[in-house]
């Protein structure tokens, strides 16, 4: 059962948002972002909401993997809209019981609502339409400048990269530990949470001591295949922007300047 | 000089107390003098604990000798300006497939010794197609490496070395996590490599019927190399081997006991078929 996690969610489909380098997933997501809390107003939400809807149409993933990543969120979503709709102070709308609801709440409460499911919507995108090897990649190269601040790019993309490699891997043995356990009457499901956890620790151990085995080795295996970090490094399959990829930059940079239009000259205060 | 020869090689393991102090010193491997040919296929025998391993690694230059020389292709391993000459030249593919595949696709982790040494981009694809195609794991190329099965898993990471190019692959018991299938495939891919693409094998193992095949046989006890020769000269000896808790093929073990039962059997015969051809003539 712990088996069938998959890591990242990617869609595998053909699809122009697929087939795009991911600097430029991750550069739009990140500008997108920021849109949705620069152009903070009705009409610029709207403005946005339609952006979305097209990027969703192009990358052909079914709505509801996309929905599928609110799930987990929504709790979050809730108290946060909750708590704007009844402790807003303005002028009173509705009455229920001892709380008042205000027009200005019910303002804020939607748009901050709004802004929340855009943005997750917008990130859900760009990981259900790269794989994660390609993310590795565009994060690499994305933090390259940031190596003259000594952050170090390369290394921490690799580790990225062998992390999703070993995290089913963990997985599978953390699985086979507990089946090893369970065999000899260990029991993880009865208890009260602090006797739970503590019950969890038998199986913590050995998966511990088994990492550290497991990256000795890796580390061995690393060096006897001539790595020594990303110095002189070659690549094999190197980023290259291709002419769809500028094309995208321009969607995207179209998008900022419409929505900048919409907030602030047609719907200047 | 062939390809890999060390001259007195010694290996000490120290181990020390919580302080730093020396507690203990095992001497892994001691006095190791040996000599292998460019093309050879060679494999080094033992049972656990018997310093295959800890010499194994000298060829690589993970492990540095105490005493005593490695030469990799003429280069000695103790010089430091010589550690990626030879890691280059002698590629080492270890014992557990999980923890040698660094990448999330197959063919992605073939490519990353070419991209440590700073191979070319097309070239790095070629290399890679054409590895995969020696060890016959091209249909795969695009597979996630957790889908396959241990011996599938290791003609991955064996494809990953020949990519590199190497003169010489040493192989650190490659198939004691396999099941016999895998097992089979692996040694097949081995003996290709060094028929067809003439690279110098070095397989250590415990599995006498994998060394059937080898040009020449070296027999570790204690940290020595107790026997050495050709699988049928080594294989006779069945007393001697017994003595190094080593098994001998079943076929060599069964010939043995018919000509100390008395039948004219010759001795070196290796395989069950040699049996069968020399009973039927006897017959």
């Amino acid at each position: 059962m712990i088996r069938d996690i998959t890591i990242g969610q990617y869609y595998r489909t053909e699809s122009p948002i697929h087939r795009l380098d991911p600097r430029v997933k991750l550069a739009g997501t990140l500008l997108f972002i920021i849109s949705l809390f620069v152009y903070s107003k009705p009409a610029g939400y709207v403005t946005a909401f339609l952006f979305l809807v097209f990027v969703i149409l192009v990358s052909k993933v079914p709505l509801r993997f996309i929905l599928r990543g609110l799930k987990p969120l929504l709790l979050l979503i809730g108290i946060t809209v909750f708590f704007n709709l009844f402790w807003t102070p303005g002028e009173a709308a509705l009455k229920i019981w001892k709380l008042t609801v205000t027009w200005e709440g019910i303002q804020s409460a939607v748009l901050l609502g709004a802004r929340f499911v855009m943005l997750i919507i917008g990130s859900t995108i760009m990981t259900l339409t790269t794989t994660p090897t390609k993310l590795t990649d565009g994060i690499e190269c994305m933090l390259k400048p940031f190596r003259l601040i000594k952050v170090p790019a390369h290394e921490i993309a690799m580790m990225m990269s062998i992390a999703l490699r070993f995290i089913p891997i963990l997985l599978e043995e953390t699985d086979k530990i507990m089946k090893a356990q369970q065999a000899r009457c260990a029991d993880f499901e009865s208890g009260n949470i602090v006797k739970r956890a503590k019950n969890l620790l038998p199986i913590l151990i050995p998966l511990f001591v088994s990492a550290f085995r497991r990256a000795n080795d890796l580390a061995m295996a690393m060096e006897a295949r001539c790595y020594r970090g990303g110095e002189g490094r070659t690549r094999m399959k190197p980023l290259q922007y291709q002419r769809r990829d500028y094309t995208a930059y321009l969607i995207l940079f179209l998008y900022l300047v419409v929505n900048a239009v919409v907030c602030f000259v047609l719907t200047a205060d | 000089m062939g390809i890999i020869k060390t001259k007195n090689l010694v290996f000490e393991y120290i181990r020390r107390d919580e302080d730093g102090n020396v507690e203990g010193i095992k001497r892994a491997v001691d006095n190791v003098s040996l000599d292998v040919e460019a093309g050879e296929f060679i494999a080094v025998l033992g049972h656990n604990g018997s310093g295959k391993s800890t010499f194994a690694k000298h060829l690589n230059s993970i492990l540095l000798p105490t005493e005593g020389t490695v030469w990799i292709d003429g280069n000695d391993t103790l010089q430091e300006e010589n550690t990626w000459k030879i890691r280059q030249t002698a590629g080492m593919v270890f014992q557990n497939p999980d923890n040698q595949i660094i990448a999330t696709v197959v063919e992605e982790d073939v490519g990353f010794g070419p991209e440590n040494i700073g191979v070319p981009t097309e070239e790095i694809w070629q290399r890679t197609a054409d590895s995969l195609k020696a060890v016959g794991m091209y249909a795969y190329r695009e597979m996630s490496p957790n889908k396959l099965s241990g011996g599938q898993k290791q003609r991955v990471s064996i494809a990953g070395i020949v990519a590199m190019r190497p003169k010489c692959i040493i192989l650190d018991e490659p198939t004691a996590m396999l099941d016999p299938r895998g097992r089979q495939d692996v040694l097949k891919t081995l003996q290709a490599l060094n028929r067809l693409e003439h690279v110098t094998i070095v397989l250590i193992t415990h599995h006498m019927e994998e060394v059937i095949q080898a040009d020449k046989i070296f027999v570790m006890d204690q940290g020595q190399v107790a026997m050495q020769g050709t699988p049928r000269e080594i294989f006779s000896q069945v007393e001697q081997l017994r003595g190094l808790r080593m098994d001998v093929p079943q076929a060599a073990l069964l010939a043995y006991e018919l000509r100390k039962a008395g039948l004219e059997i010759p001795s070196g015969i290796l395989t069950g078929e040699e049996l069968v051809e020399v009973l039927c003539r006897l017959y």
